[in-house]
């Protein structure tokens, strides 16, 4: 897989991707239904002109509901809202008309964690990855750049179950070679190092490279793995990584229960290592700048540098 | 089928549910018989199903948001021939396909999994805007409680039924006065369902929905550019004297001699009917 990590921001906006992978996606395919929930201008979808583009007005429940009733009568549908209302606003409806019904519907929630900015607690979801890991058979994508966004949103098609995609809106640090292909389940190895294994999705991941980076150049050689999806987790690989260098560091923007820290101490558990984290503790979110928020919470690259030396 | 047919249809469909319920013992007694004349008008009349296609795709759809209904509808889809009418005495064991609670992946002809109150009726939108969208020619049959619409949910699913003018979806409240804790009216006044859905956007309208006739002409109608919403005044229990006068008949459990009598009441109407 080809690695085109620079450090540099990527200037395409994640929500114009979303607009043009869909208007793609609808004309390749006459079962794509894409619903929104009264936030198409948040989504890049309200420029489409197509009846399979359908603003459901803000009822979320209703949404979710109505995308597994599609499913059933054979469409494949994608229902957006911000992540709070694409999980906690909507769970049990996606969790039963859609997972224990076996209608498969891809759900996508934007703006995760501390990138809901100045939208503030109500809108920070630090538990949205924690919710659909306990829906049986689901698949989450923290979306880390551009072409996972854009690989993801098409594989999530024709997938099985429900697909929880957690994205933000605006830009992001491109990690991946454009149209790189993704395999659900499978983690990809950003660096290689003999000291010690950085687990690290979504916006993390850009925060965990700078850190291996910076620890670089004190002599600590790190690991960095995404593991494209949080579920199913590529316990495998980590698991490898982790035995041969005893010891793991987890970045995730989410509460530190529940998410990809919980997902990777099981992935490990009962293996002799030493284990660190770089997520939130277990509180809400607040209004303020992404950068603040990211200091606020402790998501920095500094932060991960200082879990990893503590560890040594 | 005749009005006398469709009379003996509904009541076939209380015996089954009746005997469906005493195999088990206990079961969602009240609001299984409520709906029964309206399950026969639907499969005996007015929806286009074949048993021997169920997942034909386009096939008319009956979505019971009121899940707990289950039994009823299995005894339907049985009468119909979708299954044996002796499986119908497995409900509830281990490992049926005849659950409390409707299920599509369970039980052959039921087209919506439900049992959370208020989710079926967005299920049921999605299901009806899927055959607009495939320009199938078919309807959606929604039947929804009338504690049921103590959730938000149907009122989310209704606004979008009328706003997206989804005529291809036809919603039946069951109006039955009661739910689990008591009268309705008590626990949530609902106040006049026919003025709500009016007031939403359908064309709405009250009819006796025990009655196979009024059911008959009211789902025979073509919708105009408003969905249809029929309230069915209905009695909880119907068609079982003791279950209707019982205070608490949301789910019952009596001995099997109870039901017994119950099953002669009905065969009685039955073979009063026939004579």
């Amino acid at each position: 897989m080809k690695i085109v990590y620079n450090g540099e921001k990527d200037s395409r906006q994640f929500k114009n991707i979303i607009g043009e992978t869909v208007e793609a996606l609808l004309k390749e395919d006459d079962k794509v239904v894409w619903l929104d929930a009264d936030l198409m201008g948040c989504s890049g979808t309200n420029k489409i002109d197509d009846a399979r583009v359908i603003n459901c007005g803000i009822a979320e429940a209703n949404m979710a509901g109505i995308a597994a009733g599609l499913s059933a009568s054979g469409m494949k549908p994608y229902a957006h809202s911000f992540g709070p209302f694409a999980s906690r606003r909507c769970f049990d409806q996606v969790f039963l008309a859609a997972g224990y019904a076996n209608n498969p519907i891809t759900m996508i929630g934007t703006d995760p964690g501390i990138t809901a900015a100045f939208n503030g607690g109500t809108h920070m979801p630090f538990e949205d990855v924690a919710l659909y890991r306990a829906l049986p058979g689901a698949t989450i994508f923290d979306i880390t750049d551009v072409p996972m966004l854009v690989d993801a949103l098409k594989k999530a098609k024709d997938m099985p179950g429900v697909k929880y995609i957690r994205v933000p809106r605006k830009d992001s640090y491109q990690v991946y070679a454009d149209g790189t292909k993704f395999t659900p389940g499978e983690a990809v190895v950003l660096r290689e190092g003999k000291d010690g294994v950085i687990v690290a999705s979504g916006i993390m991941v850009h925060e965990a490279l700078q850190a291996a980076e910076a620890l670089a150049k004190d002599g600590i050689e790190m690991t960095v793995i995404d593991p494209i999806t949080i579920k199913p987790l590529d316990v495998k690989t980590i698991r490898e990584y982790a035995e041969k260098m005893g010891m793991v560091v987890v970045a995730e923007n989410h509460n530190r229960i529940g998410g990809l820290t919980s997902a990777v101490q099981e992935a490990v558990c009962g293996l002799p290592l030493k284990f660190g984290y770089v997520a939130v503790e277990d509180e809400f979110g607040e209004v303020g700048p992404q950068d603040y928020l990211r200091k606020r919470f402790d998501l920095t690259c500094d932060h991960i540098a200082e879990v990893v030396k503590g560890l040594k | 089928m005749t009005t006398k047919e469709l009379e003996k249809f509904a009541l076939e469909i209380r015996l089954a549910t009746v005997e469906c319920i005493k195999s088990r013992g206990f079961g969602h007694i009240g609001g299984s018989l409520s709906v029964c004349d309206a399950l026969a008008v639907l499969y005996g009349e007015i929806m286009d199903v074949d048993p021997k296609n169920p997942k034909k795709p386009d096939r008319d759809k009956l979505v019971s948001s009121k899940g707990h209904a289950g039994p009823a509808v299995y005894a339907t889809l049985a009468l119909k021939g979708f299954f044996p009418r002796e499986e119908l005495l497995t409900l509830n064991q281990p490992g049926t396909n005849f659950p409390s609670h409707c299920d599509m992946n369970k039980t052959v002809g039921v087209d919506m999994t439900t049992g959370s109150l208020g989710q079926g009726t967005s299920e049921a939108v999605g299901l009806a805007l899927g055959d607009r969208l495939q320009g199938r020619d078919c309807k959606t049959y929604l039947l929804v409680g009338d504690g049921e619409a103590n959730e938000g949910q149907v009122w989310e699913a209704a606004m979008f039924t009328a706003a997206k003018k989804l005529t291809n979806l036809v919603w039946l409240v069951d109006w039955n006065k009661k739910q689990l804790d008591g009268y309705v009216s008590d626990i949530l006044e609902p106040f006049d369902f026919e003025e709500k859905f009016r007031a939403f956007g359908f064309d709405a309208c009250t009819i006796d929905g025990n009655d196979v006739t009024q059911l008959k002409a009211a789902l025979s109608k073509e919708p105009t550019d408003k969905p249809i919403a029929i309230i069915l005044d209905t009695v909880k229990g119907k068609g079982v004297s003791e279950v209707e006068k019982a205070a608490g008949n949301h789910s019952m459990t009596v001995a099997a001699e109870v039901f017994d009598a119950w099953i002669e009441e009905i065969k009685g109407n039955l073979n009063a009917l026939e004579a």
